[in-house]
């Protein structure tokens, strides 16, 4: 079965929380996790609804492979509309709380409503309930997972909460769990937050059998394991330098935006990549990098366990920053870095380590300094805004206050808090911000690997590299390698790999996983354990499904054909260095085009034969 | 030949594969909270350990249980509970000095390391060689090639 069957309702205005069945009918068209979840998201919300009121819902959800030995399945997401972009929000995180919470017997949590005070979920196997969290509010998310273990006495409970940040209504805030692991994107944490729910502390004993066919499963999970272990980049290159190996790539290709996106390579970048990260350091000896740590189940460790170098700056007299925590991905290390002009790996993995305390997205953190950045130099603002600090591109004191000050909510801090859009509206330069549908842009340049602009144009949750990862194919040859440059074909291959990993993302398992596996990998494992068949191409119809649904839900919550555009930056300015240099996007080439192999109508819909041929709700 | 669990906390990510794969030899289900084997979490120290029972010769859950429900098996040298013996009296659990028998709430019984008959699943699940099933007699072997390997031969020419 893999599916525990069961999920909770928790209403937070009533107090109450009550088990249900889980809709199989549902779970066999949209498997589980981000297609599931985004499922009863559609019929139990109205997308016009403010992301931020009682009548949104927050739904956590796991995958039917959640909690079981196959490789990575230990994620979870976390499903709303989203105060950012007013789209769909799904993000997706690892750690181990995701399979703790099937574990204790649920598939998934859908909390609705807002409580009236602060308070937590405690679950306890088929135990939940309400406590209230008046003593939690206030406190990082660190603190909060202190004094919750301290509370229960039990150091295996699992536990995600949100930091100040979200308290504060920062617009990007995550939900951290297990300390430093994030549903990270869209501003999931403000809309928890916004509900006056603090945590979720989860234990379960109680396990996840019903596996359909065993013997079955650990044959197709024991060839998946080894068909990871025999990839170069899931066997040694994601183990060995973590998503950080980019860093390096990315630059020597000319698409890696720097300084608010006004260049392609970073003239630093190789004090603040893998290699750096590798690197003994001056101050002790020893390198920014301890150890590589895998989240519930994955036989991949990507993950980054780092400290900051004795006596740097950042860490001044302050103790909770000089033990090891999580460390530098290519991501943050992009937005905190590059994209801020920033070369100080100490600096940046201090404003990692803060955005994980107080639970900010360190991508759209890292792009709104940017965008204040650039307005500091362009004399739209000056000291005056930004509490007296000299704003300038480069500057690590800037970064690091910077992201003390969106922790807590002070200062300028409320501004930077208001994302990259809010941020440049507010003063008047709505084109210095680089977002599409209100999110920041992740870690490629549009006019260095082409495909990207389309998945950042197209994306249902506005910019993002993880709803069609096309740099696989740009660059790594991964399955077939593509033109970063050439804007043909793009189309085809942004709807390919915008379904596969809409299915990947309901699994329960990593999209990291697809560097070496394709469906074909995931089909025999689900199949061996899950209700029903599931062959490659049920998984890429899901995936397709969950897609337009997607999509749906953000036509209906105002979406037009108008919002799948890129910031005027990548149509007018050339990327002036590089393998790239004199390209701008051809996004403008590759939309129509897109819109044909999706079925949609020219504005943006999914035409009639779409609808019926996927029966969308 | 006896073999025995090796582990190298070095190699350790953390996963809990060792975990499940104990778990579901053991019980029919992935559950870390059932395993006979645990990983531990050093966050600060950025260091993630892998402990279950070293099959001591002289083994003090053995010699402390009233029933005699904790037998040696011959053929690779564990201690197994024998739970048509065991009454769940968890004199055992308070004997062992390291923590690795532990009650079942589910059974009424104690659980330990079996070493699944021959052939742990751990060490099978384990995708770093952080936990291994060597010669008994030669755990130290890895350790010895790591310091051989630091010899200057020129030195001595």
């Amino acid at each position: 079965m893999a599916w525990t069957k069961k999920f909770l309702r928790v209403n937070l205005t009533d107090g109450t929380v009550a088990s249900e069945d889980l809709n199989m009918d549902w779970a066999d068209q949209y498997i589980g996790q981000r297609g599931l979840a985004t499922r009863y998201l559609v019929d139990e919300i109205d997308p016009k609804c403010d992301p931020l009121g009682p009548d949104n819902k927050l739904i956590m959800t796991t995958g039917p492979l959640t909690g079981t030995m196959a490789s990575t399945g230990g994620r979870y997401s976390v499903v709303t509309k989203s105060p950012l972009t007013g789209c769909v929000a799904c993000s997706n995180s690892g750690g181990f709380i995701g399979a703790e919470m099937k574990m204790a017997g649920w598939d998934m949590i859908i909390f609705e409503g807002k409580s009236p005070n602060p308070v937590y979920l405690h679950i306890e196997n088929d135990n939940a309930q309400l406590l209230s969290a008046e003593q939690l509010w206030g406190k990082s998310a660190w603190d909060t997972d202190k004094i919750i273990h301290a509370t229960h006495n039990d150091p295996q409970t699992r536990i995600a909460c949100v930091g100040r940040s979200a308290e504060q209504g920062c617009m990007y805030a995550a939900v951290i769990n297990d300390l430093h692991r994030a549903a990270g994107r869209s501003g999931v944490g403000t809309v928890m937050a916004s509900k006056n729910l603090k945590a979720v502390a989860i234990r379960g004993t109680k396990g996840v059998a019903g596996i359909k066919d065993p013997a079955r499963f650990m044959t197709a999970v024991n060839e998946a394991k080894q068909v990871l272990a025999d990839n170069e980049v899931t066997g040694v290159g994601l183990p060995t330098f973590g998503t950080q190996v980019l860093m390096n790539v990315i630059n020597e290709v000319g698409a890696m935006p720097t300084r608010n996106m006004r260049e392609v390579q970073f003239e630093g970048a190789h004090k603040i990549s893998a290699e750096a990260m590798a690197e003994p350091r001056e101050a002790d000896g020893k390198p920014n990098l301890t150890t590589n740590a895998g989240c519930f189940g994955c036989t991949i460790a990507c993950g980054r366990i780092s400290t900051i170098a004795p006596g740097h700056f950042s860490i001044e007299n302050k103790p909770q920053y000089m033990a090891n925590s999580g460390g530098l991905e290519y991501e943050a290390a992009w937005a905190l870095g590059s994209d801020t002009g920033v070369d100080d790996l100490d600096a940046l993995t201090y404003a990692n380590f803060v955005c994980n305390e107080d639970g900010m997205d360190p991508i759209s953190f890292g792009a709104t300094v940017a965008a204040a950045m650039e307005m500091f130099e362009a004399g739209v603002i000056d000291t005056s805004n930004t509490d007296g600090l000299e704003f300038k591109f480069g500057s690590a004191e800037a970064l690091c206050k910077a992201a003390e000050m969106v922790a807590t909510g002070d200062g300028f801090g409320k501004d930077l808090g208001l994302g990259s859009k809010r941020l440049c509206e507010k003063y008047g330069r709505p084109e210095l911000s680089m977002t599409v549908k209100g999110q920041e842009f992740p870690a490629y340049d549009p006019r260095g690997i082409q495909g990207m602009g389309l998945t950042y144009a197209t994306s249902n949750r506005g910019a993002c590299h993880l709803r069609s990862y096309t740099v696989a194919s740009e660059i790594l040859g991964v399955p077939v390698k593509t033109d970063p440059l050439s804007t043909e074909g793009k189309a085809d291959l942004v709807k390919a790999f915008q379904d596969a990993t809409a299915a990947v993302d309901s699994t329960g398992l990593c999209v990291f996983t697809t560097f070496a596996w394709t469906l074909e990998n995931f089909a025999p494992q689900l199949d061996a354990a899950c209700d029903g068949e599931w062959t490659p191409e049920k998984l890429a119809e899901a995936g397709e499904r969950i897609w337009n649904m997607e999509r749906d839900f953000n036509n209906r919550a105002g979406m037009t054909a108008a919002d799948d555009t890129l910031p005027e930056r990548f149509f007018k300015e050339e990327a002036n260095s590089g393998p790239a240099q004199g390209k701008t996007s051809g996004l403008k080439e590759m939309l129509p085009e897109y819109y044909q192999v999706r079925g949609w109508n020219a504005d943006g819909s999914p035409t009639d034969e779409t609808r019926s041929r996927l029966s969308l709700p | 030949m006896q073999r025995s669990l090796h582990i190298d906390p070095g190699k350790c990510t953390g996963c809990l594969q060792c975990e499940m794969a104990c778990s579901f030899e053991n019980e029919g289900a992935f559950n870390p909270s059932k395993s006979r084997i645990k990983v531990f979490t050093f966050h600060d120290e950025g260091r993630f350990v892998p402990y279950t029972c070293t099959q001591c010769s002289e083994a003090w859950c053995l010699e402390a249980c009233p029933t005699d429900a904790i037998v040696i098996n011959m053929a690779t040298g564990a201690k197994e509970v024998k739970d048509d013996l065991c009454v769940g009296c968890k004199v055992c659990t308070i004997a062992c000095p390291f923590g690795t028998i532990n009650y079942s709430q589910d059974t009424g019984k104690v659980i330990k390391c079996d070493l699944c008959g021959g052939d742990p699943a751990c060490a099978t699940a384990c995708p770093t060689q952080a936990i291994t099933y060597i010669d008994a007699d030669a755990t130290g072997l890895d350790r010895m090639r790591d310091w051989a390997g630091k010899t200057d031969n020129a030195a001595s020419a």
